[in-house]
């Protein structure tokens, strides 16, 4: 099963003829995602790698069938690209583009707030690594080895970070269901809290890891829907024990503002919450694997 | 990105928010010529430096005859200002902005700011300004109104009537208090600030509303299309290396720990100090190397970090995905080479090329240690920061 992709999810990239682009629409290929084409506005009609080129993500949908879409558009148009998505029937939508303006993502948002909530869009990202589902479909930037298929879902927003925890697993012999990337920035596609309902529901994950970070509410919301809504069990780890209060730690969203952005603070509020904690970052792997034997 | 008080009134001027009359000084005499200027007999002699809390620094003079300005100038020109928010090191005032002395008969709280969880504005007001807003928001939270603003309509003058009421801005003062919310609204969205507070916006005993001191902050990824906000940038309110990092697009943070860091990736950079301090040491810095980190690159993050002369010892982290080990090693090699490193140096490389990152690395005959594991990379830089300073 797997959530928001698989192997037969029909793919297209936006931003497909630029550099990073054609880079990145290799990798995927070459993973065996189902690319089956990209846009790039005025360049409708050529062939890239070998796949059609559309001038609009309608042209996509209607003469490919896209589903999903990756932007890799720059940041001053992405905003741009993603509404577009949403506007003619993607069903799901990774943003990769670093710098998207944060009142650009407000728009975005509240555009996205317009349609009923069964026909709209989902969104991962800005800022982010993109979504895996291991040996089957790749939407992303991340180096596909590293993961291996298995029942442990993952939500992060942070990309090394995950990469990290998808190594650890896979010298323990665990396997990922999907890993989701959901990005740096202050304000979002989904949240944790939205992937976690997802990997709920997915037959396959049998055990949920969420990657947090310091900065913003997101965590200790995805922890109060575990509490109330998950069977299954959660394992989180939060870093940024070590950075300041008031200080922006590379991700743009990455900073403690206010009360409860802290690491220990949001890691005080899991475990009351009951979601088991990796107690260092070199623990995440077996954190689950302690979680996976008891089930 | 931060700017000055005189920078955010100049922008408030603009969107029809009323001031009290003030000019900017870089020298004691310009000081004096500013204050005879602005006429009357009281002044505010205020600091420019990228901090709030100024006041209680000593920041701010309250002066009544050009001696007293001519004083003022001397004691805050050219000193470093320490405030709770600038940190031990304080920031250098070289700039001050003279004000007429204002009468105040009331201060009340004003702000806008983006909202990451309701990702919208959100307009926040208190009637009782002039204080610190977070510690008023744990003690009395009640004392705070909060009105958000739907983006695609923006806001509406009866949630500006709302916060005026809120803050007990009626009778002759409403309409001046709807024209002021609506133009710092506007300003936030308009320049693509992060923050716009005005503590205090005071009522004065001439019945004027006036905005005394103003703090705007702006949104980095925006200032593409901002370019008059970009020129507002001062470097001399940031940390020098800091700047440097910058400019060679790198993400660094300074920090008062001596184990120096380069890794990728903000999340691994938090989560790679997290381990060094559950090991035993103390980060000097976070630093993100960004993907695709060429030999150039790495050997700038290389300086940046051993320009801290608290380093004792330093630590590598690469996860490689876009990036490749092979190529990290590389540059790491051609730093260490380059820079004639004296502190003992860990490198521990994983992903993308690593058999072939940790050849070159074994190769180069450097004594640099080598780690598998992230555990494994905390606790030899630990051992090494302990033989070293020992």
């Amino acid at each position: 099963m797997a959530i928001l992709i698989n192997e037969r999810t029909r793919i297209i990239v936006q931003g497909f003829t630029g550099r990073i682009g054609t880079f990145h629409a290799q990798e995927m290929i070459d993973y065996g995602s189902n690319v089956v084409g990209g846009v790039t506005p005025g360049k409708g009609g050529q062939k890239h790698l070998g796949l059609p080129v559309f001038n609009t993500v309608r042209e996509a949908v209607e003469q490919a069938g896209a589903e999903a879409s990756i932007v890799f558009v720059p940041p001053a148009f992405a905003a741009d690209s993603i509404m577009e998505a949403a506007d003619t029937g993607i069903k799901y939508c990774v943003s990769i583009t670093d710098g998207i303006p944060t009142q650009d993502m407000m728009t975005v948002k509240n555009f996205l707030r317009l349609f009923p909530k069964q026909s709209r869009m989902m969104l991962t990202g800005p800022n982010c690594s993109g979504t895996i589902s291991p040996e089957r479909a790749m939407l992303g930037i991340m180096p596909g080895h590293i993961y291996s298929r298995g029942v442990v879902g993952v939500v992060g927003r942070s990309g090394t970070l995950g990469y990290e925890a998808a190594d650890q697993m896979r010298r323990l012999n665990i396997g990922i269901s999907t890993s989701v990337g959901i990005g740096g920035d202050p304000i979002i596609g989904s949240s944790h809290r939205d992937v976690l309902e997802k990997l709920e529901e997915d037959p396959e994950t049998k055990v949920a890891l969420m990657i947090g970070e310091i900065g913003g509410p997101m965590e200790v919301e995805a922890g109060i829907f575990a509490k109330e809504n998950m069977s299954k069990p959660l394992v989180a780890y939060i870093a940024g024990l070590t950075a300041p209060p008031g200080r922006r730690m590379g991700h743009a969203g990455a900073i403690i503002s206010s009360a409860g952005e802290s690491a220990a603070e949001k890691v005080e509020r899991l475990k009351e919450l009951g979601v088991t904690i990796c107690p260092t970052p070199s623990l995440m792997g077996e954190t689950v694997a302690k979680v996976l034997a008891r089930l | 990105m931060d700017i000055h008080e005189y920078q955010a009134k100049e922008i408030l001027a603009e969107y029809g928010i009323k001031l009290a009359e003030g000019g900017l000084a870089h020298t004691v005499e310009e000081a004096v010529q500013r204050s005879r200027e602005i006429g009357g007999n009281v002044w505010v002699v205020k600091s420019q430096i990228h901090s709030g809390a100024r006041g209680k620094a000593g920041g701010i003079k309250l002066c009544r005859t050009h001696e007293e300005i001519e004083a003022a100038a001397e004691s805050l020109l050219g000193k470093k200002l320490v405030t709770h928010q600038t940190g031990p090191a304080g920031k250098l005032c070289s700039k001050l902005y003279i004000e007429a002395g204002t009468d105040i008969a009331r201060e009340v709280y004003l702000a806008f700011m983006i909202d990451r969880s309701h990702e919208r504005i959100v307009m926040v007001g208190s009637a009782q300004g002039g204080m610190d807003i977070e510690a008023l928001a744990a003690t009395n939270p009640d004392a705070i109104k909060k009105v958000h603003i739907e983006p695609a309509v923006g806001l509406q003058d009866f949630q500006a009537r709302t916060m005026a009421f809120a803050l007990g801005l009626d009778g002759d003062l409403l309409n001046h208090a709807v024209k002021t919310i609506r133009g710092c609204y506007r300003a936030l969205r308009d320049q693509d600030a992060n923050i716009l507070e005005i503590n205090p916006l005071v009522v004065t005993r001439n019945n004027e509303l006036i905005a005394l001191d103003a703090k705007m902050s702006f949104d980095e990824n925006a200032l593409f299309r901002r370019h008059r906000i970009s020129e507002l940038r001062d470097n001399s309110q940031i940390d020098p290396r800091e700047v440097a990092a910058a400019d060679a697009g790198l993400s660094y943070v300074g920090l008062d720990g001596d184990i120096g860091c380069m890794i990728n990736g903000a999340g691994l950079a938090m989560a790679t100090m997290d381990m060094i301090k559950l090991a035993g040491g103390e980060p000097a810095n976070f630093l993100d190397v960004g993907g695709g980190a060429s030999a150039e690159r790495t050997e700038k993050a290389f300086r940046l970090v051993l320009a801290d002369k608290n380093v004792k010892a330093m630590l590598v982290n690469i996860f490689a995905g876009i990036n490749r080990c092979d190529w990290i090693a590389e540059g790491v090699v051609q730093a260490v080479r380059n820079i004639g490193m004296t502190v003992p140096l860990v490198v521990r490389l994983s992903g993308t090329n690593v058999e072939e990152g940790r050849r070159i690395i074994a190769d180069s005959g450097l004594p640099i240690i080598t780690a598998e594991t992230l555990a494994d990379a905390a606790e030899k830089v630990v051992q090494a920061r302990n033989q070293t300073a020992a």
